[in-house]
This record gives structure tokens, C-alpha cells and sequence, in this order.
């Protein structure tokens, strides 16, 4: 990445980077000595360049005993000699290089799956080193059949090959035990347990005909199967890795803390949890509320973006009521707290979300249905072997026993395992190459038959932020109100001055919340503000958007602001259409603003003013009619919405709350990553009906051989490596540029 | 064929060596961020590597 670019999100982030309301001495862990050690979540890493830019900002600060960034995770470990207090002032280190950091507890996110995944990868080292050996071994006994070796070598090949194959399979092959018994305790089957069984009954099998002297022992093909699949489970869970990193982040929200006055006039900073309704919470401007209340005192405005999704700040004083999630913008405010933690309007919004989501989790992957007709087919298969021999054709049982077990061995959902997850982690490894993160497993499977997408409008198709509208405005004045508007946080001060960056900012504005800007001059007062606040008659136009600027001796000006469209939204829109899906626009803004959006990017379907629960019951309906909904929204009030479409897509820019709702997060100012990810979906999909086909035609022409008894060792091991390096080089197609690199 | 008697042991040695290798360096935190380091390797100065195992 250019360092053009670092420096222009590094400004970008400056704003936000002032947290007051974290205590990050709470989180330092003290160690030997007097050292003591930090663990930061950073936000706005990209590359190489920002790991070392941190590492060496903190290394040059004397008493930074070791600093680490991790870039896969996005974390920071930490450690110091001296005060555990210095933890604020390191912090402020890193978000001075315009990087957002949040402290977190190590033990509180190392979650489980990262533990399972640690564990897969240590059985998958265990079965490649087995697989290898007894691969060695087994390949001087299939010579051996040719050349003539002597039954007392083969019998000491056969019990080196158990000797390090049984432990293996016992260590390594733990993960689908435990799955296939939990599933069998359940009375269900799943993949697992045609792979246990097979697994444990070739092992089995192998170890009795060691002992009996025998000639064919399958150990090669038990441990060889463990590592393929034990690839397959790997790779599955890696790729979902970042994305879960994501969604960790959560869990660092709640643990904001609250500036809370007690009765005897000291402030104390309490983490949410000790908060109880009644007391009186100090919010300072550009903290985010954390609790719900009503306001004591103090005049402000309020972003509640989070909640409603409106994009413009609302104006906050005495009496009215504020909720957690909200920023606060201008002036400091006290709040009467009326809800914490899972009582506040924002827990309940969440609550929704998971409610919705739930509903959505029924939905079953395509190759869970094909292990449910697959497994039962496979014992039945292997049993009716079993008794034909013995019964029918009239061998001894243990011959017969023998070929039943060659074909639960063959059968072996090897290549099927890793159908999916190969497909799976090439696709991700693509799409987070262009700035799309996937999270869900089953999200591409449901991406790829969609037939109709619904955008919500503020920050999805717009880019959530108001631009200055380009008229007639005199040059004169728009420096003069940038100057102005150079003192304030407010999003239209904030617009004015990315339409002047020149401007000079002028010293002694007095900023009144809710109402405007003023300075004195000599000429008189110059005004910068709302309508009324500058002494302009009401009119009964639209509402939208709007400044006033009044200086003495001056015509007044209006500088008018809109949410203009991501530049690429138009394209966007007629590709999709062009691919024949139907497009719906939903938002909870105004008629007159969604209408002009719906016309400028060419939706025609559009609806204005919904709530929440109207675009929830929107999806509903559109669900009931038998459409497949893609959702693209970014709001909280989208939120519930995301989770009740078939799937959803969020911007990164979207709170966090969303993006965890979301299937799919993409990133930057474009719009394209929708078409990009549609189409790796739909060429997702192809690859794994292949992979499917491919795996079963393999079986369709092994099952026969084995059913007849004529597998051996050497055509299992032959016939099941060359599946699952068919279904990998398939698979692989995917990676390559082609069709699919281009919207 | 009594070659067999120390070179299958050898050979075993040797992949349990291999093994030991990677189980350790999974242990010492060497596969925890493998995107960085990809990036690493790009940077001037010397880089000294965590003394500490991971949390």
C-alpha cells in the first residue's frame, strides 16, 4: 500500500481517534518485576508498512520492554518497565499514528475456536508425519506382492505400519470421534460417523490380519484419509479466521466504561455492569453514550446514526431522552440513567437481530443434505456387502467382513469432505483480496441463488456522509463560512470544509448547540447556522439540508448539502440488472430524498419512510412470495433487517453490531464488491457441483469394484489420493484471473 | 533384508524429528500470525522475535 494512502486514512481516523472513557490501566496485566503488559486491539491495520510504523513508534519509547503487532489478528501485545498509568499515554502512541486502539482481556477472546483450531492443526501434523511413514512402508509391500517378499518381511512392515499408524489414528483422529458420538448420543448421523466408522473398522481389521499373518492390511489408507480430511476441516475453519477476529471486536463495546457523579460530588469511572439506574452519568463531547437516561442538563446534539440511521446529528437538553450507542457530539451532558447493559434499547435491538438470525440459521448447507442421504447409504451399502457374501454367496464370515470394511473404506467421504472447503478458502482468500471480508460458511451457497437485492440508502448506496451541493455559491463565502465551520465537529461544518480545504480557520467562533455558529467582527456579528438561528424567514419547502451564512453588509447565502450516491452506484446497479435480478431500494429517510436517490443510481421499485419493523416485514413478505433477498444495508435500524434476508452485505463502514449481522462485509468508498462477490458466488457454486460430481463418479466406479471384492490396499490408497487431488486441482480453477475477475 | 532392522528406525527418527520441530515451533507461537510474517522479511532493521510465548 502506498504511503499516500496511510496518510489519508491515518487523517481520516484522527477524529475518531479521541476515546476519553477508557481506562486502559484496568487492562494491564502486571508481570515479574516492575513490567507490566497490554493487550490492544488495533483497528485500521493493512499491511507490513503499519505493523513496522507502530513497532518502531513504541520501541522508541525508553521504557518499551517488547512490542508485537500481530497482523493476521489485528492485535498488539504490549510490555513495559515502570507505571501501570503509562498504559493511556502508550495507547495514545499508536492512535497518534492515526490507528484506533481498544483494550482487551487475552483470555476473554481466546475463544474456542481457536483453541479447536490449534488442535486440528497439531492431529493434522501428527497423521502427515504417520501417513508418510506408513505410505513408506507400504509402498516396499505393494512391491513386495510383485517381487515375491517373504511373509516374515511383510508381517514386519505390517507391524512397524500399526505401530505408528494405531497411536496416530488414536491421536488424530479425536475430532470426528467426538463429532460422530456426540451426533450417534443424539440419535442423528452426520459425515463423521461413516468416517469414524470406516477409520476404526480398517484399523481393526488391519491389526487382525498383522496378527494372523495376513496379506492385505489397510493402515496406509486409515491415516491417509484422517490427514486428507483433517486438511479439509483446517482449511475450513482458517478461512473464516479474520472475519471471526471481526466479529471478537464486539465484545469490546460492552465493556466501555461510564463516568458516573456520586452523591458527594466525586466522579468515578465505573465499568457498565456497576452501574445502576438512578445515578448521574457525565458524557463529554465525542464519547459515546453508554447507557440509557434522560437528560438533566447540558444543551448538545446527539449522532444517533447507530440507532436510527438518520445521518444528520439530532439536537439534545434538558428532558429528553437519549440511548445507549449514541455520540454525543458538542456539550457536555448529565443523564439520569434509566437502563443498563442488556436493558437498553440498543441490547434490545441486538436481542431482535438474534431472534431473526436464528431463523435464518435453519438454513442447511448443500453438503450437509448430501451427508444425510450419504451416510445412511454407505453403512446400508457396507451391511448388505456383508451379508450377500456370507449368506448368499457362502465364504466364511471374516472374508466377507473384509470386503464390507473395503467398501466402508472406499467410500470414505474423502474427496467429499474437502468439496466444499477448498472451494471455500479460495474464493475467501479472493474476495479478501478485493476488500470483501466473508464470514458465514454457508454465505456463498446462499449468495449464489439469490434473484433479488434490497439496498437501504443512507451509507449503502450513498456513502452516508453529506457533500456540499454544487451551485451558484460565491467563492468568497464559502471560505469565509469553512473559516467558521472550522471550529465545529458537526457533520455540515465538517462537509463545508472538505468543499474548502484551504480555508484559513478563524479564531474566537462561538459555537451554540442545535442553533449555529457566531463571531463577533468589527462590521458586526457573522452567523453560521440553521435557519432560524440566522434570522431567515421559514418557508414551506421540502425540509433538506441546509446552512445559513449571514455577515453585516451581506446578502445572506445558503450553502444546500446531499448524500450524494458511492460514484460507481449507477454501474453497479444497471450490471445487476443486467444480470437479471430484481432491485429494490428500502430506507427510512424521506419520500423526496429516497425518490431523487432511486432516480439518479435507476431503481424504480423504492420504498420511503420505514421503520425497522416495516423493513423486516418488507423482507418477510418478499420471502414469502419466493424470493431469495440479498440485503445491503449499513444502519442499526438495518440490522434486523441483514439478519432476516436469505443473506446480507454490509459495508465496512457500517457499526460493528451490523457487520456481525451481516453475511459479508465490504470495504472502501465503491459499491462494486456486490457485483465481485455475486459472481465469485455464482462461480463458487459451479466448482462445488463439480467437486461433488467428481467425487461421486469416483465413487460410482470404486463402490462396484470393492462391492465385488477386488479392492485392494494399493487401489484404495491409488483411487482415494487421486479424488481428492482431482477435487483440490478443481478447486484451484477458481484462483485463477478469467471471467470472474472482472464485475 | 536385515538392513530393514535399523533403517526403518532411522527413517522414523528422522520424521519424528521432523515432528517434534513443527509441534515446537507451533507451541512458540511461530504459525500465530503468518500474514505478518510474509511482511517481515520486507523490513530493514533487524526484527527481534517475541521472547515471550502467546497468550
Amino acid at each position: 500500500m502506498s504511503i499516500a494512502a496511510s496518510a489519508e486514512t491515518a487523517s481520516a481516523r484522527a477524529e475518531t481517534a479521541f476515546q476519553p472513557g477508557i481506562d486502559f490501566a484496568a487492562y494491564v496485566r502486571s508481570g515479574a518485576g516492575d513490567e507490566n503488559a497490554l493487550n490492544l486491539i488495533v483497528e485500521g491495520l493493512k499491511c507490513g508498512g503499519c505493523v513496522r510504523s507502530i513497532e518502531r513508534a513504541l520501541a522508541n519509547q525508553p521504557d518499551v520492554t517488547a512490542a508485537r503487532v500481530n497482523l493476521t489478528t489485528g492485535r498488539l501485545a504490549l510490555s513495559w518497565k515502570g507505571a501501570r498509568a503509562r498504559a493511556t499515554t502508550l495507547a495514545e502512541v499508536v492512535e497518534n499514528l492515526g490507528f484506533r486502539v481498544m483494550p482487551y482481556e487475552p483470555s476473554r477472546l481466546t475463544s474456542q475456536d481457536a483453541l479447536e483450531q490449534r488442535e486440528l492443526l497439531r492431529c493434522l501434523a501428527v497423521a502427515g508425519f504417520a501417513a508418510a511413514n506408513v505410505m513408506l512402508l507400504s509402498v516396499a509391500v505393494w512391491a513386495g506382492h510383485v517381487e515375491g517378499m517373504g511373509p516374515a518381511t511383510r508381517g514386519l512392515m505390517h507391524w512397524f505400519s500399526a505401530l505408528i499408524a494405531l497411536p496416530a489414528i488414536a491421536y488424530a483422529g479425536r475430532p470426528f470421534f467426538r463429532s460422530a458420538w456426540s451426533a450417534l448420543k443424539a440419535r442423528r448421523t452426520n459425515m463423521d460417523v461413516p468416517i469414524s466408522l470406516g477409520v476404526l473398522l480398517a484399523s481393526g481389521m488391519s491389526l487382525v490380519e498383522t496378527m494372523t499373518g495376513g496379506a492385505h492390511a489397510y493402515f496406509d489408507s486409515a491415516i491417509t484419509l484422517l490427514f486428507f480430511l483433517l486438511v479439509g476441516r483446517y482449511l475450513d475453519g482458517r478461512a473464516r479466521g479474520k472475519a471471526r477476529a471481526a466479529a471478537e471486536r464486539l465484545l469490546t463495546l460492552d465493556a466501555q466504561s461510564v463516568t458516573v457523579l456520586r452523591a458527594d460530588g466525586s466522579r468515578a469511572v465505573l465499568p457498565p455492569e456497576q452501574v445502576n439506574v438512578g445515578m448521574i452519568a457525565l458524557v463529554a463531547p465525542g464519547e459515546r453514550v453508554s447507557v440509557d437516561g434522560t437528560v438533566i442538563s447540558g444543551d448538545s446534539q446527539v449522532d444517533t446514526a447507530l440507532i436510527t440511521g438518520e445521518s444528520l446529528p439530532r439536537p439534545v437538553a434538558a428532558e429528553d431522552r437519549v440511548f445507549a450507542g449514541t455520540m454525543n457530539l458538542v456539550g457536555a451532558l448529565r443523564i439520569r440513567v434509566e437502563a443498563v447493559g442488556e436493558a437498553t434499547l440498543l441490547a434490545e435491538i441486538v436481542r431482535l437481530m438474534g431472534l431473526a438470525e436464528q431463523r435464518r440459521a435453519r438454513y442447511v448447507s448443500l453438503a450437509d443434505r448430501l451427508s444425510r442421504v450419504y451416510a445412511p447409504v454407505v453403512h446400508l451399502l457396507a451391511l448388505g456387502a456383508f451379508l450377500a457374501w456370507w449368506l448368499v454367496v457362502g465364504i466364511a464370515w471374516q472374508p466377507a467382513l473384509l470386503i464390507a470394511v473395503a467398501v466402508l473404506i472406499i467410500t470414505c467421504p474423502c474427496a467429499l469432505g474437502l468439496a466444499v472447503p477448498a472451494v471455500q478458502v479460495i474464493a475467501s482468500g479472493r474476495l479478501m483480496r478485493r476488500g470483501v471480508l466473508l464470514k458465514s460458511a454457508t454465505a456463498l451457497e446462499r449468495l449464489a441463488k439469490i434473484d433479488t437485492v434490497v439496498f437501504d440508502k443512507t451509507g449503502t448506496l450513498t456513502l452516508g456522509r453529506p457533500e456540499l451541493r454544487a451551485t451558484e455559491v460565491p467563492p468568497g463565502a464559502l471560505a469565509v463560512a469553512a473559516g467558521l465551520a472550522a471550529s465545529s465537529r458537526h457533520p455540515l461544518s465538517q462537509a463545508l470544509l472538505r468543499a474548502a480545504p484551504g480555508a484559513t480557520p478563524l479564531e474566537g467562533v462561538a459555537e451554540v448547540p442545535g442553533k449555529g455558529l457566531a463571531l463577533s467582527t468589527e462590521g458586526g456579528e457573522m452567523r453560521l447556522g440553521s435557519r432560524s438561528w440566522c434570522g431567515i424567514a421559514e418557508s414551506e419547502s421540502e425540509a433538506e439540508a441546509e446552512l445559513w451564512l449571514t455577515r453585516p453588509n451581506a446578502q445572506p447565502v445558503r450553502f444546500a448539502f446531499d448524500d450524494p450516491p458511492r460514484g460507481d452506484a449507477r454501474q453497479v446497479i444497471e450490471t445487476l440488472r443486467g444480470s437479471g435480478l430484481r432491485l429494490e431500494l428500502i430506507s427510512g429517510d424521506r419520500a423526496a430524498s429516497v425518490a431523487a436517490l432511486a432516480d439518479a443510481v435507476g431503481i424504480s421499485e423504492w420504498r420511503a419512510a420505514a421503520s425497522p419493523a416495516e423493513k423486516v416485514a418488507r423482507l418477510e413478505t418478499l420471502a414469502a412470495e419466493g424470493w431469495r433477498v440479498l440485503m445491503v444495508g449499513d444502519g442499526l435500524n438495518d440490522a434486523p433487517a441483514l439478519a432476516a434476508a436469505s443473506v446480507s452485505l454490509s459495508p465496512s463502514t457500517a457499526v460493528d453490531i451490523v457487520q456481525t449481522a451481516a453475511d459479508a462485509v465490504f470495504q472502501g468508498d465503491e459499491l462494486r464488491p456486490v457485483v465481485e462477490i455475486l459472481s465469485v458466488a455464482k462461480r463458487s457454486e459451479v466448482l462445488v457441483r463439480q467437486n461433488f460430481a467428481l467425487a461421486l463418479g469416483y465413487n460410482a466406479i470404486a463402490i462396484p469394484l470393492a462391492l465385488l471384492g477386488m479392492v485392494t490396499p494399493l487401489l484404495a490408497a491409488v483411487a482415494m489420493s487421486s479424488s481428492s487431488l482431482a477435487v483440490i486441482g478443481n478447486s484451484l480453477r477458481l484462483s485463477r484471473g478469467g471471467r470472474g475477475g472482472r464485475a | 533384508m536385515s538392513g530393514l532392522l535399523y533403517l526403518i528406525p532411522a527413517a522414523l527418527f528422522l520424521g519424528l524429528l521432523g515432528l517434534g520441530a513443527f509441534l515446537w515451533s507451533l507451541r512458540s507461537g511461530q504459525f500465530e500470525d503468518l500474514d505478518g510474517a510474509a511482511e517481515r522479511i520486507l523490513f530493514d532493521e533487524d526484527d527481534t522475535p517475541p521472547d515471550d510465548k502467546p497468550a
